[in-house]
């Protein structure tokens, strides 16, 4: 099983759960499975057109999902996929 | 309620200060009781990673927020949440801060003027993602600053 890392923002959405283990495949699918055991994460992850939102950054491992595959990037037994919110804003 | 250790408090206003004109951001680390008051016990000022404008912009890296969140699980904390500051606004949070921002995380927002802090609020998203204030106090003065 992989591992996904929930930020501490949206842990109140896992039962104040940090880290989860996924079946894995791709990013797409772990981001799907997770969303479908706890529904209340995916308005604070999905857009309305079911992508991740671009507020939100996924990390598979050290490196983040744009700079691989995308969504595609595949997801593997040892894989950790950290979800990491974008920390922005200004006056 | 967000209560801010005056140790802490000097860390985020010397880094505003520091910062001016542009904006400083970090982390705040602290625990958080059953009724939901907030007390923090650390801030951990973090580079402004925005490309432009910082004078009105701040970003944190993406690898920097893993950073921080680590950091709260090393030293037995929890991550409150975030302050920045306003140079030369006040301390009230813009379409900006409210599209980018997080559930659950407090908001801080320090203005700062040339000659130095002129005020700081906290704010917190609610459930329809809007910003609604939380009362802010130190530690010394328990002051709500608002």
């Amino acid at each position: 099983m992989a591992t996904i890392i929930i930020p501490t923002p949206l842990r109140k959405f896992t039962n104040n759960t940090a880290k989860l283990q996924i079946t894995g495949g791709t990013v797409e699918s772990s981001i799907k499975e997770l969303t479908t055991n706890f529904p209340d994460l995916k308005r604070h992850l999905l857009d309305e057109s079911g992508h991740i939102r671009s507020f939100v950054n996924i990390f598979v491992g050290d490196e983040d999902i744009r700079d691989l595959q995308q969504e595609q990037t595949q997801v593997k037994e040892d894989t950790v996929v950290s979800i990491i919110p974008a920390i922005a804003g200004g006056n | 309620m967000i209560t801010v250790e005056r140790s802490a408090e000097k860390i985020m206003y010397d880094d505003a200060v520091k910062a001016f004109p542009d904006e400083c951001c970090g982390f705040m680390y602290g625990h958080e009781d059953a009724a939901g008051n907030r007390m923090v016990t650390q801030a951990l000022p973090i580079n402004n990673a925005a490309v432009e404008n910082r004078k009105r912009r701040f970003e944190i890296a993406p690898k920097d927020y893993m950073k921080g969140e680590r950091h709260a699980v090393e030293n037995d904390l929890e991550l409150l949440g975030i302050y920045h500051s306003h140079p030369n606004h006040p301390a009230i949070p813009s379409e900006h801060d409210r599209v980018a921002a997080q559930p659950f995380f407090s908001y801080v927002i320090i203005s700062t003027e040339s000659d130095g802090v002129k005020n700081t609020r906290s704010w917190v998203l609610n459930s329809d993602s809007q910003f609604d204030e939380e009362v802010y106090a130190n530690h010394l003065t328990n002051t709500n600053k608002i």
